[in-house]
Parts: structure tokens; sequence; C-alpha cells
């Protein structure tokens, strides 16, 4: 069968299984926009391309599928570098096809020329700049396999416009030898020495906590780690990243560690004599000053990238694999053990956890009157919604409300940006969830500096009929700098006032085709709310306008020990 | 880089070696060293010197000769990178002391009638050879052990110096006698 180029990709794509692909065309990417009209593949159309990126990334972390999303070359290509910078930090499997100027061209500056393998080479797994229009099939299976195994993360293939036009001949590769691929070989299954060791350290910690990351979900591990989890009887904590790994409802659950989290899940891994990291990467925001982190504790570290093994804080027991199959070797390590009599009363440590939980709840103030606390509205939201409800955030004051006081009882229900911290990512972001998971309630909490940036995407939300519902929680600022100018220069405030009102968001929204609710004081959040959980046939934009000068607590200042972890002033008063 | 510092990097006289060699075997596809010098930069490693050349007839793979200062970086964390990079097909780790190392020189030093001789001499004791004579001037070519190398280079700064280029060393390991 003679296929062009064109044809030959999206067949490529079809073969792969994507059923939704996110995009905008231009003229080098046009011949490929060809096929589109009679293909099986649902194209959404976007109105920028960072859009589409964010708009995959939020696709493949509901459903656990690559996401797809297709851009002209040039400006439409370096549009989506920051959607591929992220996925690339949160290992997010992303397809990227960009579209390129003729081979002959490339090279001359031509129009709409731009190097994007060479621009995106330290932000994805891998690219490729396909010459021949044979390779389409091998390059298109390959790019899908270096994305979705091992570590996962984004790839790039730059199309040029003559290999679409051109013609081959259509074969499928049937198996990963055929693919070219000599050099790439990802881990599997732990090394069974080491896993033995692990399950000694295990048995002999008296203080060990459970420090789960997104690995755990990229791993489809949330079930394996229950049963770790509840065979040991350790506390587990789970990372930005790794929200509702476990559930939070779990009575061993601790919550989120890091710079803004849960104060008995920090101060459990600072006091901590083991720490069992499956899926995390010690990541700055989570072991404020390394030297001074977890001074007591040995490691066990589990990761897919051999890299991640001591990159940061070296391990005692460092096990490169897959965190479903290592936590399921060290549960068979453990029962071939049998039952240890001499394994260490886990009480004492449980009797402290409990103490810090009751002398350090997430807490706000309270108090009646004045204006919305945006942890409320949170509160509110959480209560309003289904429990499996899916939550997007983007980054800032609101991310970090949203993690701590959603309750995540399900895996793959929390869509963020963590380790790129892309302000922005929300609102597409969730309606690339909502893509994915149309039978679910998907909740966009973002911020209103946030909104500003990617908010021209609720227009292809209304286009295409997905109706998400955003929760900007409106402070006026670009709160978590405003936080940080209030606690650390001396409230000079130095450009980060944005203004309530300016824009109009209720009107934005009109104007963008959804419905637009506006919650100016304490008592219209719960009927704001209530609205837009009524509305299910358009997008949702509820402005609540929240009290400006809320700060995120509790707080580890950057590069700061998480012992000098600072709690909310109240409790602070509280405890001297 | 002068002999000084390349002493530095090897420990000087007494020091321990600080530099490593890394045998790199990458499919030689368009970007690849762009890939693996990218690499380096990106997660602040620094490269001493570098060689590359196809390593096979079908010209599908190249070595990548690497002096990595390992000051710069724990050398594992350096391997675990480049071996994340899909075109690196293998990687090995040569010690100095296990490695056969070897650099090409190639040099253009100013002659007078005295000074002639002198260098012609110099270079046959070393075992190099003159591959270019101008009026006054010679190019003179040697190809050896880096220290040897660093020896002869150090014996030619009495000379004025025109051009001066090394390769960079290759590498292989150094072959079990039992």
């Amino acid at each position: 069968m003679q296929l062009t180029g064109a044809q030959a990709l999206i067949k490529s794509l079809e073969m792969q299984g994507v059923d939704v692909m996110f995009g905008l065309p231009g003229g080098a990417i046009l011949p490929v926009y060809d096929p589109i009209i009679d293909s099986s593949i649902r194209h959404i159309l976007v109105r920028h391309e960072q859009g589409a990126g964010h708009m995959a990334e939020g696709y493949a972390m509901v459903t656990g599928k690559p996401g797809v999303a297709m851009v002209t070359s040039g400006p439409g290509a370096t549009n989506i570098v920051t959607p591929l910078a992220n996925a690339y930090m949160d290992s997010t499997p992303l397809i990227v096809v960009s579209g390129q100027v003729a081979t002959g061209s490339i090279g001359t500056d031509a129009f709409q020329e731009c190097d994007i393998t060479g621009v995106t080479m330290g932000i994805t797994k891998h690219n490729w700049l396909i010459k021949d229009v044979d390779d389409i099939p091998r390059v298109v299976a390959a790019a899908f396999h270096v994305a979705t195994t091992g570590r996962p993360g984004p790839v790039l293939i730059d199309f040029p416009k003559d290999i679409a036009n051109a013609t081959m001949e259509w074969y499928w590769p049937t198996s990963v030898d055929d693919l070219d691929l000599p050099g790439y070989r990802p881990v599997t299954y732990g090394d069974p020495a080491l896993v033995r060791q692990a399950a000694e350290l295990i048995r002999a910690a008296q203080r060990p906590v459970l420090y789960v990351g997104g690995g755990v979900l990229k791993a489809r591990a949330a079930e394996a780690l229950r049963a770790l989890a509840e065979r040991t009887g350790i506390p587990v904590v789970t990372t930005l990243m790794a929200r509702g790994a476990f559930p939070d409802s779990h009575p061993q659950c601790l919550g989120m560690p890091g710079m803004h989290g849960h104060y008995t899940a920090v101060t459990a891994m600072q006091r901590s004599d083991l720490l069992i990291s499956l899926g995390a990467r010690f990541d700055d925001r989570v072991t404020g000053k390394i030297s001074a982190f977890a001074p007591e504790a040995k490691i066990i570290h589990v990761d897919i990238d051999p890299a991640e093994l001591g990159k940061v804080r070296a391990a005692d027991v460092g096990i490169a694999g897959d965190c479903r199959l290592v936590i399921e070797e060290l549960l068979s390590a453990m029962d071939a053990h049998g039952e240890a009599p001499e394994a260490p009363d886990l009480a004492p440590w449980w009797e402290q956890i409990h103490k810090w939980q009751e002398q350090f709840p997430l807490y706000y103030d309270h108090s009646e009157g004045g204006a919305i606390k945006p942890q409320m509205v949170v509160e509110q939201l959480r209560d309003a919604a289904p429990s499996d409800a899916i939550v997007v955030a983007g980054v800032g004051q609101h991310q970090m409300w949203a993690s701590q006081y959603w309750q995540f009882d399900y895996p793959y229900t929390w869509v963020n940006s963590g380790g790129a911290g892309t302000m922005g990512f929300a609102v597409p972001a969730s309606i690339g969830a909502k893509v994915g998971r149309p039978d679910r309630t998907v909740w966009a909490i973002d911020g209103d500096g946030c909104f500003q940036m990617t908010a021209q995407e609720l227009v292809t939300a209304t286009a295409e009929q997905i109706p998400v519902k955003i929760a900007i929680l409106n402070n006026a600022y670009l709160g978590m700098v405003r936080q940080w100018q209030e606690m650390f220069y001396e409230e000079r405030y130095s450009e980060v006032y944005l203004s309530p009102d300016l824009p109009d968001y209720v009107k934005w929204a009109e104007a963008m085709g959804c419905v637009g609710i506006r919650a100016e004081s304490p008592e219209d959040v719960g009927p704001a709310i209530e609205k837009a959980n009524s509305i299910d046939d358009r997008p949702v934009v509820v402005d609540f306008r929240t009290d400006a000068f809320e700060k995120v607590y509790p707080m580890v200042a950057a590069g700061q020990s998480n012992d000098d972890i600072v709690v909310h002033p109240d409790q602070e008063a509280q405890a001297r | 880089m002068t002999p000084a510092n390349l002493s530095a990097i090897q420990g000087g006289k007494t020091g321990k070696p600080r530099h490593h060699i890394l045998s790199v075997l990458v499919e030689n596809k368009a970007g690849v060293l762009s890939r693996v010098a990218g690499l380096f930069s990106r997660r602040g490693f620094n490269i001493y010197s570098l060689a590359v050349a196809p390593t096979d007839e079908n010209e599908h793979f190249s070595r990548i000769t690497i002096v990595v200062d390992v000051e710069s970086a724990p050398l594992e964390q350096v391997i675990m990178q480049l071996d994340k990079l899909v075109n690196v097909v293998s990687i090995g780790e040569l010690s100095p002391s296990e490695a056969v190392e070897r650099e090409l020189l190639l040099v253009t030093v100013d002659v007078g009638p005295t000074e002639r001789s002198q260098v012609i001499q110099l270079v046959g004791v070393f075992g190099g050879e003159v591959v270019s004579v101008g009026a006054d001037r010679l190019t003179v070519m040697l190809a050896g052990r880096p220290e040897k190398i660093d020896d002869f280079e150090g014996l030619l700064e009495q000379y004025t110096v025109v051009e001066l280029q090394r390769t960079g060393r290759v590498a292989l390991p150094k072959l079990d006698r039992h």
C-alpha cells in the first residue's frame, strides 16, 4: 500500500491507539492536516500551541496514555517548548509532532524555520528529525516506546514538509527490535539482593517513613503501595507529584511533605531513621537544605531512573527498578522471611506522630466576616464535588492550598505542574484531563495570575464542548511572590499587584462562551459552587474574590532546614 | 591549556589522577555529539578533552573518548546521565592505569638557521616526524602517550611556537595478559 508521508504519519498514530490529539496547523505541517479529515483521531483545535502541549499533558496524567500534540514549524514549535520542559520535569509521556521546512531548505533560515530538535534536546527524553519518508512508522513507534517506557517523558518528532508529501510503501514495525534503539534498555525488576537488603532495613527501622513520589503513579503502583504500607504499618507521605497515590483518608497518610507540606509529614521525615523513597527524587522543595535533611535517616531509594540514585542524597540501598515491580518484590521478600518476631514496635513512633498531628494540623484563620479565605473555597469545592473528581492546579499559592485542603483518595485525580512550576498550566491541562476522563468532574483551581496566561483556551473548551470548571482564587496579586516579598523583602511589593477586577473575569468568561460567576463575600461561596456544579453543558468560571493577604502555611523558607518549619502565627502563639 | 594546567588535571607529580576517561559508543546519527556535549554543559560537568570518529566499517557507530575532570561531578552521575541518552549504546570507564591512551600533536615552530637542526633533532629523539617545511618554519607531528606529548610540548617552549593543535586523547582498555 502506497501512502504519502502525511498519511503514514496519521496512520502510525492510529496504529499506536491515539484517539485524540491537540494542535494548531500552519504552513509546514499543512500536508499532515489533510489526512486528519479522514482519520478516526479526534483533533482538538487550540488557540495557542502552549495550550495543545498542556492539554496533552493533562490528558496523559489522568489516563496513563501518552498525550499527543501537533504544531507547525518555527513559532508553532517554540510555543510548545514550555510544555515539553514541563513534561520533562514531571516525567509525563508526551508526543509532539512539529512541522519543519523542507529538507532542502533546512539550514537556510527559511520562512518559519527553527532548529527545534536543537532547542528541545535538553528538555525531551529524545527527539527525531525525519529525513527519509520510509522511517516514519519506525520513528513513530520508537517515539511512543521511548515516551512511555522506563522513566516516561516527552519526545518530539520533527517532520519536514517534503517528507510529508513524499510516498512510501506502508509497513508497521512488529517488535521492539525493529525500532533501531540499540542504546535504549529501560530497567524493570529490582536486583533481588538489594531488595532483600531493603527488606532487612525496613524490618530494623524504628521510625520509618514511606516517602512516595510521582514514580508510584507512573508505575501504576498505588495498590502495591497500599499493600506494603498496610503490611508494615509505616506512615506514608505523598509528594506534590504523588497526591492521591495513597488515600489522604487512610490513617497512615501524613499528607504532603516539603516547603508547604503538612507539619507532621515534614517533621516525621526529619526525625525518621529510615526513609523508603519510592519514585521520588529528593527535590529541593521537599528536602529543604539538603545537608540538614533527615539527618538520622538511612535511605532506601527506589527509582526507575538509575541516575536518580545518589544524585542528591546517597542511598544506603539504591534500587533501580519499576516501583510496582520492586514493591511486589519487597512484599515477597518479606513473605519469604515470615513474620519477624524481633521487628521493632512502631507504636512509640505513631504516638509521636499523633502528637504532631494534634498540635499542628493544617490551620487557617476562620474568623467570620471580611474577605473570602482561599482555603475555605477549596474546602467547600471539595465537599461539594464527587470524591473521584479531578483537580487541576496552576502554580503558586492556590496550588499549595489545593494540594493541602483537597482530600485525594484516588490516584490520577490530581494534575499540576510540579518540577517546572509552569504558571498557566491549569486551564489547558484541565481541558485535556476532561477530554481524557469525560465521565469525571474536573475542577481547575487557578490563580488570577495563572488564569491570565492561558485563559484563551476556554474558547477551545467551549467550541469543543468540554465542560471544565475553573475556580479562580482571585487575590489580585501574584500571590506567592507577594508572600515572599512580605516575608523576606520587608513588605516591599515589587511588580506583584494585578487588580481584582481588571480584567472582569465574569465578562471574559462569558465572551469565551462560558458561564461566569462571581463570589465576593463568604456567603456567596456556597451558592456559587452549587450553581457551577449544576452546569454540565459548557465551561464555568467562578471568580472568587479572596483575601489578598492570606499566606500559605506551614512554610520552610528557601534554603532553610526543614527543622525550621514555620507554622501559622496563631499556632505558633498557642504552642508557646 | 598549558602543560602546568595539564599536570594539575593529572594530579601533578605526586597526586592521584583526577581525570577519568570515558569511552562512549554511540549511534552514528545526526546530532549525537551535540547531545553528549549538551548533556555535559547542562549538568555542569566539565569536559577536558574529547575525540570522536566512526568505529565500524558501516559507520553505524562512533566512539567518543571523553576525558572528564572528575572534580566537577561524581563520575557515577556523569555515567548514569550519559547512559540515559537514547543514542548512547555503551559506556566504558577507563582509569588511566588500566588503559592505553594516545594523543597526536601537530605544531608549527619558527626556526632560524641554527634552530632548525635542533628542532629536527628533538623530533627525532621523540620519534616524531617533520610533516611540512617552510623557509623559516617547520610543522612537526608527534603521536604517543599524553605525558610524552606534554614533555615534548614543554621542551618546545624555548622556541617560538606559531600554532599548536592536540587531538585530545583516544583510549582503549589494556589487554589482560593472563
